[in-house]
């Protein structure tokens, strides 16, 4: 049986397609995903994209974590579903609480694209099983509002449980506390990435192939379950 | 109509890139003597019916879901006087 991994589309999403191509070359079925739609279509997992949902207005992702499909998420998500969220969906799933903190304003204010080094710190999420702790990675970075944000308390909850999946490694390109690129809930379900793996999946269009270990570790996950 | 203001501003310990860059600013363009910049949204809401108790709770309701992210940002609610 061939996995289903589900790509949600709202309105202003960018990366919804790339996503899918990258569940695609790791080996699962893509399922499309529509934002007004509550059904999840059997999926068994789902990956919340890139991009600048309902143009980032108000805040990035805080219209689209009340859209319906977020609803089934958000239940499923706390039921032990795997969840990924992206820039624009790490944005979606700090906006509904899934995972703690918040994502603010690059503190210099310029829009970052680059490839970025990053150190995997937690190898054993749903969806990092495939690389080690302390493997070093280069994906694509591409972000206005991506400084990583959050009370010192929950800082140091974060590191004391080893819930910080990703640093960034080198430069800190937008001011994200303690260098943080990504962050897992304590299940270890739920992850939210700034940069971008789906965008290092294939030689010919991205910088390597060190982001497809986020999408064919899920399906471990998911064959293993 | 009754209108009821929402003021949402970052929390202070939260970096305000984009106040700091105004504030940088105006001294380039001859306002001087300004020590800080906050930048914030204010909402404006018009409300169909009286703005009574339960109005106003569910505004700060509203407010603190939606309007505000209260893990980075605090919010006021007050109602503006007729005429003004």
């Amino acid at each position: 049986m061939t996995a289903r991994v589900g790509v949600v589309t709202f309105p202003g999403s960018l990366d919804d397609q790339d996503a899918r191509r990258a569940v695609r070359l790791a080996g699962a079925e893509p399922v499309a995903l529509w934002h007004r739609d509550k059904d999840l279509h059997q999926v068994d997992a789902v990956v919340l994209p890139g991009g600048f949902s309902y143009g980032d207005y108000l805040r990035c992702g805080a219209i689209s974590r009340f859209s319906p499909v977020m609803d089934t998420i958000i239940e499923q998500a706390k039921l032990g579903m795997p969840v990924l969220g992206i820039c624009n969906g790490f944005q979606v799933l700090c906006e509904s609480h899934l995972l703690p903190g918040a994502l603010t304003r690059n503190d210099s204010l310029h829009f970052i694209c680059r490839d970025q080094k990053l150190r995997i710190e937690n190898a054993g999420t749903a969806w990092t099983t495939d690389y080690s702790a302390g493997q070093e990675i280069v994906v694509p970075l591409k972000n206005g509002e991506g400084r990583f944000v959050a009370d010192e308390h929950v800082l140091d909850e974060l590191e004391a449980e080893g819930r910080i999946v990703a640093r960034y490694l080198d430069v800190n390109p937008n001011g994200s506390y303690r260098d943080i690129a990504g962050i897992t809930n304590a299940a270890g379900n739920v992850v939210g990435l700034m940069p971008h793996p789906e965008h290092a999946v294939e030689s010919l269009t991205g910088p390597n192939t060190e982001g497809l270990g986020f999408f064919t570790s899920v399906l471990k996950q998911l064959v293993n379950a | 109509m009754a209108r009821v203001v929402v003021d949402v501003m970052l929390k202070p310990e939260i970096l305000d890139p984009q106040g700091q860059a105004v504030q940088r600013a105006l001294p380039r363009l001859g306002f001087t003597g300004v020590a800080d910049v906050r930048q914030g949204k204010r909402f404006e809401l018009e409300l169909e019916g009286p703005v009574d108790d339960a109005a106003l709770a569910r505004i700060r309701e509203a407010a603190e879901t939606f309007l505000a992210n209260t893990v980075i940002e605090d919010f006021t609610v007050r109602v503006e006087e007729e005429g003004k």
